[in-house]
């Protein structure tokens, strides 16, 4: 069992998502964030005066799968979201130990 | 013929009565234009401020402003006496003439005093953020009853300055610049909010909180305008008079558009992209520049008044951030520095008025409400303190002074579900 966390540009959420659904992942969570990588900040300028934009607005997405849709998954998600530009985000992917349904009490491959 | 001198008399009133209230409204578009130009936890405290001072300006122009710049006096010390009653007798009006009124003079107490309001307005933006609530109403307490009205006497109450031939229409100097120098006396006396000025010279941007709201009090107070100068005629019963306020609504209106659209290409040129704030006060420098003389240029003279205001606010909000003058609006510079080039341009279309005039005009306004200021926050700062500490600044004044935030579902826990 394994967990992405897909860090994209908060406009290619959808078909992310979508991409994610034709594989048959049932659920995700989403949270806004906002970061930087290789991109940096960039400036504006308000009343003259230059400030630094450090932190850029961008989408987290969780989601928990199973060991043989890994791949898939992260092929899926580079196919939707890039753009080739810099900014485009990262995925990292992680172990995860268990699940369980909290409505059940089910647990592993059964919980997600 | 009496009745319509009776009937001339209720139109003059009622178009006098109808700009006041135009003028009145310019309250809530100062109101919006500074809450949006400033950051969300200081929203509260600048809503209190604004519809604070506006109230204060009319109790204290009740209690003895009037009576100061419209009472009898020398040409330079003017009178005292308080409060205001007491109207025209239909005997009066009706015996014609040159010197029967043709307007209450009720109607008169009600359209100078949302100008004084004005005046005071001007000033909140630009010691937002980091002044003490009470203190910041106490100085308006002394600008509203006595510091205005005593130019306003010298200028409109027929002073010295009247008699010198100082022109100024509707009050570039008299309104605008006075609360223009009385901002730039606080504000020096204030000092910069804290972590707009970095060590080595260099600017820090602080956006305000909320675009929107100052765009729509940027036309509010462009509509309100009309009253301002419109109603600065006085009168309008007659061919020429309808004509002249007709004059002064298009000047003022092109005038706005022309300082918008100018400062919108400046800051395009120099910042390489649209800043709707520098439009905004583009538009307000232009219609501050064509209040000195709304009535006599033609249309394409009050174009260019209104255009050279929008190209100088924008260098004069540079500059002043350049020497450390923290104004978080831009109210020194729309209403200060447009209002010193827009009684020089009464020169363009004014065969009346003379450079000696303008310029006595100018220093003598300005060197009085600069001077009383200072003196006056001086003052308030030894008794009371003007700023508040550098903590509260951080925590924003709406916690500190009213105890509460503008959108508390926002911010955290508290009244949040």
């Amino acid at each position: 069992m394994k967990k992405l966390e897909i860090i994209t540009r908060p406009f290619k959420v959808e078909a992310v998502k979508e991409a994610l659904a034709h594989l048959g992942i049932k659920g995700m969570t989403l949270t806004d964030v906002k970061g930087f990588g290789r991109q940096m900040g960039h400036k504006e300028v308000y009343r003259g005066a230059e400030y630094e934009v450090d932190f850029l607005p961008k989408v987290k997405m969780e989601v928990i799968l199973d060991d043989s849709l890994v791949d898939q998954a992260i092929d899926a998600v580079i196919k939707a979201a890039r753009t080739n530009r810099v900014g485009d985000g990262k995925i990292f992917v992680y172990p995860v130990e268990n699940a369980v349904r909290i409505r059940t009490g089910e647990s592993g491959d059964q919980a997600i | 013929m009496e009745g319509l001198l009776e009937l001339s008399y209720a139109l003059d009133t009622f178009y006098f009565l109808l700009s006041g209230l135009l003028v009145m409204w310019m309250a809530a578009g100062f109101t919006m234009l500074e809450s949006g130009l400033v950051r969300s936890k200081n929203t509260v405290e600048i809503l209190t401020k604004n519809v604070a001072l506006y109230s204060i300006a009319c109790i204290m122009y009740m209690l003895v402003g009037y009576n100061i710049m419209y009472g009898d006096g020398g040409s330079i010390i003017p009178g005292i006496s308080f409060l205001v009653s007491g109207d025209n007798t239909v005997a009066q009006v009706v015996a014609g003439g040159e010197d029967a009124p043709y307007y209450s003079n009720i109607s008169d107490f009600f359209f100078q005093v949302v100008f004084v309001a004005t005046a005071m307005s001007i000033i909140s933006g630009a010691v937002a953020e980091r002044m003490k609530l009470w203190s910041f109403l106490l100085f308006a307490v002394v600008l509203t009853g006595v510091l205005y009205p005593v130019h306003g006497y010298w200028t409109w109450g027929g002073g010295f300055l009247d008699e010198l031939g100082y022109a100024d229409y509707a009050g570039s100097g008299i309104v605008h610049m006075a609360g223009a120098a009385a901002a730039l006396a606080g504000v020096i006396l204030l000092g910069p909010r804290k972590g707009k000025y970095g060590p080595d010279g260099k600017v820090n941007a602080i956006p305000g909180a909320n675009m929107p709201l100052a765009t729509l009090g940027m036309l509010i107070l462009w509509m309100g305008w009309f009253g301002f100068n419109g109603g600065s005629e006085l009168r309008i019963s007659d061919v020429e008079s309808a004509n002249a306020v007709a004059q002064v609504f298009a000047n003022t209106n092109i005038a706005a558009a022309s300082g918008l659209v100018v400062a919108l290409i400046v800051s395009r040129i120099w910042f390489g992209k649209a800043d709707l704030t520098m439009a905004l006060n583009g538009a307000l420098a232009g219609l501050v520049a064509i209040t000195a003389e709304p009535s006599l240029p033609p249309m394409i003279l009050a174009s260019f008044i209104g255009a050279v205001g929008g190209a100088i606010v924008v260098g004069s909000i540079v500059l002043l951030d350049r020497i450390k003058i923290d104004d978080p609006v831009g109210a020194i510079s729309a209403h200060g520095v447009a209002g010193v080039w827009g009684l020089l341009a009464v020169l363009l279309s004014n065969p009346d008025a003379t450079l000696g005039g303008q310029l006595a005009g100018i220093a003598v306004i300005f060197v009085w409400i600069f001077g009383a200021s200072l003196a006056v926050w001086f003052a308030i700062k030894s008794i009371m303190g003007i700023r508040v500490s550098e903590e509260e600044e951080y925590e924003g004044l709406d916690m500190v002074d009213c105890g509460m935030n503008a959108y508390p579902e926002f911010v955290g826990s508290k009244g949040a579900k």
